[in-house]
């Protein structure tokens, strides 16, 4: 009844391919971000924005990263960790020689370091595929690790081998450092998002990302229909990479504050692949849902917890935390193989017919 | 030019002036290759039977150790804390094909991987809970399984060899050679192998998949355990081993997921390949480079035979 796109003609091939082609899908997206600049800032508590809103915005971004290689160009990688590793140290380097530059700047440009490494670990792709490839990433994933670990000069000779992000402001306003609001780095963090979904948007409706679901359907159909395979897959991994490392970059400097190898460990290639499989493999907006939930469900355990008023120490805590979160991830898998991002769909459906069944 | 003197020349003097380092270093890489080749196999057991990249293997290694120990210190007699996991190996067999590979038959590969991991997690909390997270020492002696070490003179030097690292060399192959009679000789080997080739001819000519799952299951659970004692001898028994299923990959991809010997072979091929590589070019990179060496050893070999060593041929088709 409300959700209904009769009567809303499209006269251009233009107004066809518009992102968002429903009108009500217009004045959604037009609210939704209203409602993250405006509202959040000015009634969310500091909490809810540091510890939920920034990690799962950092997260959403990392999951769009890995949507573009295994969701849509079919590539499975294991090796998201350390790509984010290379963009978060490539950016505290960048911090280090330009400090004049903005911090912005350099976030965006440590995704370029990233995208490189991301083509080097992307070339066996030709001639692996499958599973093969998953185990073959996961050497850029421990290679990537030993060198945050063995290569001081990637941490400036700190001591303890870690790297503590310098205080740089934007507009005057400290953006980055221990004296940033949460709120300031929310709406930075916020930006970049938006602006990079949108183009990853575009790059998935357009020629680049048409080639790439037709690498993933069928690679050798695709390479017969005149699809060059190996610069295809090439860019997937180039542009993956590129959003792993600007995610990373943001993890570091605008949520953690500092961070070591440990931070962009395997668990965390895991923890990203989770997000992508659980919202939908494919899906932009499912890379958002996935990252909500598996960030959101240990805060919800621990909120479930205190309501129940059940004593149990943090250790057990941890251990249930776990076992539900494996026990979701399969009843997830059996209940919607497509992901949360199918679910949204079937909702829409059902909001287009309503009254009606069908 | 001094760093490729240290490359390509100084190793090899190195072996070549002290044979009896150079032999100990083998033996270990061989008896390290052996356990990851066990890991492997409970892989490629699962894989061939249902197309399941089963992560959780790994896991399942450090639960069968994990529940053995917590019999015996329970207070059960060794060998009947041994009969007892094995039975609990196979009532994880059974739920598994329940409660996860059954409602999600006929899924893409990816999905099942996913599954694994969901299983995998439940496995660590489960584990953690019931045993808590603390180092376990493994009951070998309760078990009759050798201790001390031999030292063998030879070369002009001694190679020391465990005698837990003899047994494990000795059980893994034994376990090799009845997997193979069980898959060539028997029916249900028979069936498995049907089952490998295509689920679908497999169930028309009326072979139950949910039982042969439980089989392959209960066989890799078996595999799982065998591993978990040999491993926890040479360290503890804690959730720190779930980094060897890691190890195993590599083994895994060089071997071919399809194959058994390719497991065996696979194994040792890493094994020593990482041992020499750490004793002998280690230094130059500084040290810890065992954690990814494995992995691009194996993607050299994958590079010449994306199927692995062993793996069947992949043959695509538009």
């Amino acid at each position: 009844m409300f959700y209904r796109e009769a009567g809303q003609f499209k006269t251009s091939y233009q107004a066809d391919q518009a992102l968002f082609p429903i009108r009500q899908d217009q004045i959604g997206i037009v609210l939704i971000l209203l409602a993250a600049y405006l509202a959040v800032p000015l009634l969310a508590s500091d909490f809810v924005i540091d510890s939920i809103l920034t990690p799962v915005l950092v997260f959403s971004l990392a999951a769009i990263g890995l949507n573009l290689l295994t969701g849509y160009t079919g590539l499975l990688s294991l090796g998201t960790g350390g790509f984010m590793g290379v963009g978060a140290f490539a950016c505290y380097k960048l911090a280090t020689f330009f400090p004049g530059i903005n911090i912005v700047v350099l976030i965006l440009c440590s995704g370029f370091v990233s995208a490189a490494a991301g083509i080097v670990f992307g070339l066996p792709s030709l001639r692996i595929k499958g599973f093969y490839l998953a185990v073959a990433t996961l050497a850029a994933q421990f290679f990537l690790s030993w060198c945050f670990i063995r290569i001081p000069w990637l941490y400036n000779y700190n001591v303890s081998a870690s790297i503590e992000v310098p205080t740089r402001t934007l507009l005057g306003i400290p953006v980055t450092g221990p004296t940033a609001t949460p709120t300031t780095r929310y709406l930075i963090v916020l930006t970049i998002v938006a602006v990079m979904t949108w183009a990853a948007s575009n790059l998935i409706h357009g020629r680049i990302g048409r080639t790439w679901m037709a690498v993933r359907d069928m690679d050798i159909a695709a390479e017969l229909i005149g699809i060059r395979l190996y610069p295809t897959k090439l860019l997937a991994f180039a542009v993956s990479s590129f959003y792993c490392g600007v995610a990373g970059a943001m993890l570091v400097f605008l949520y953690l504050g500092n961070a070591e190898s440990e931070s962009f460990s395997i668990n965390q290639s895991f923890l990203v692949l989770f997000m992508v499989i659980i919202g939908g493999l494919g899906s932009l907006l499912g890379s958002f849902f996935g990252a909500a939930l598996i960030l959101g469900l240990p805060i919800m355990l621990r909120a479930a917890k205190e309501a129940s008023g059940i004593p149990m120490t943090s250790a057990t805590l941890e251990h249930l935390n776990f076992m539900v979160l494996g026990t979701l991830i399969i009843l997830f898998l059996i209940a919607e193989p497509a992901g949360l991002a199918r679910l949204w769909q079937i909702g829409k459906q059902k909001l287009r017919v309503w009254p009606f069944p069908y | 030019m001094h760093l490729l003197y240290q490359i390509f020349i100084d190793p090899f003097v190195q072996m070549g002036t002290a044979p009896d380092l150079l032999a100990q270093t083998l033996w270990e890489g061989l008896v390290g290759g052996v356990l990851y080749a066990l890991i492997a196999l409970g892989f490629v057991l699962i894989f061939k039977a249902s197309g399941v990249f089963n992560f959780a293997q790994g896991i399942m290694v450090v639960f069968a150790a994990l529940t053995l120990v917590g019999l015996y210190d329970a207070g059960v007699p060794a060998f009947l804390a041994l009969a007892l996991t094995i039975v609990v190996m196979f009532g994880l067999a059974f739920l598994v094909e329940r409660a996860v590979l059954r409602p999600l038959v006929n899924q893409p590969e990816i999905i099942l991987f996913m599954a694994t991991f969901g299983l995998t997690y439940i496995l660590i909390g489960f584990g953690e809970l019931v045993f808590g997270g603390d180092p376990k020492l493994m009951i070998t002696e309760q078990l009759l399984l050798p201790g001390g070490s031999y030292n063998i003179p030879m070369l002009g030097g001694f190679v020391q060899m465990q005698k837990i690292d003899i047994a494990a060399a000795i059980i893994a192959s034994l376990m090799v050679a009845s997997l193979g009679v069980f898959f060539q000789k028997t029916r249900i080997g028979r069936a498995l192998r049907a089952v490998a080739d295509s689920h679908r001819a497999a169930l028309s000519v009326g072979i139950s998949l949910e039982y042969i799952w439980v089989v392959v299951w209960f066989a890799a659970g078996i595999v799982a355990l065998a591993t978990g004692i040999m491993w926890g001898a040479r360290s503890n028994v804690s959730f720190a081993l779930e980094i060897i299923a890691l190890k195993a990959l590599p083994v895994l991809i060089l071997g071919g997921f399809t194959s058994i010997p390719g497991a065996i072979v696979g194994g040792v091929i890493i094994g020593v390949g990482e041992k020499l590589g750490e004793f002998y070019w280690g230094p130059l990179l500084g040290s810890g480079i065992e954690s990814w060496l494995a992995y691009v050893i194996a993607l050299i070999f994958l590079l010449f035979r994306p199927q692995g060593l062993f793996g069947e041929r992949i043959i695509e088709r538009v």
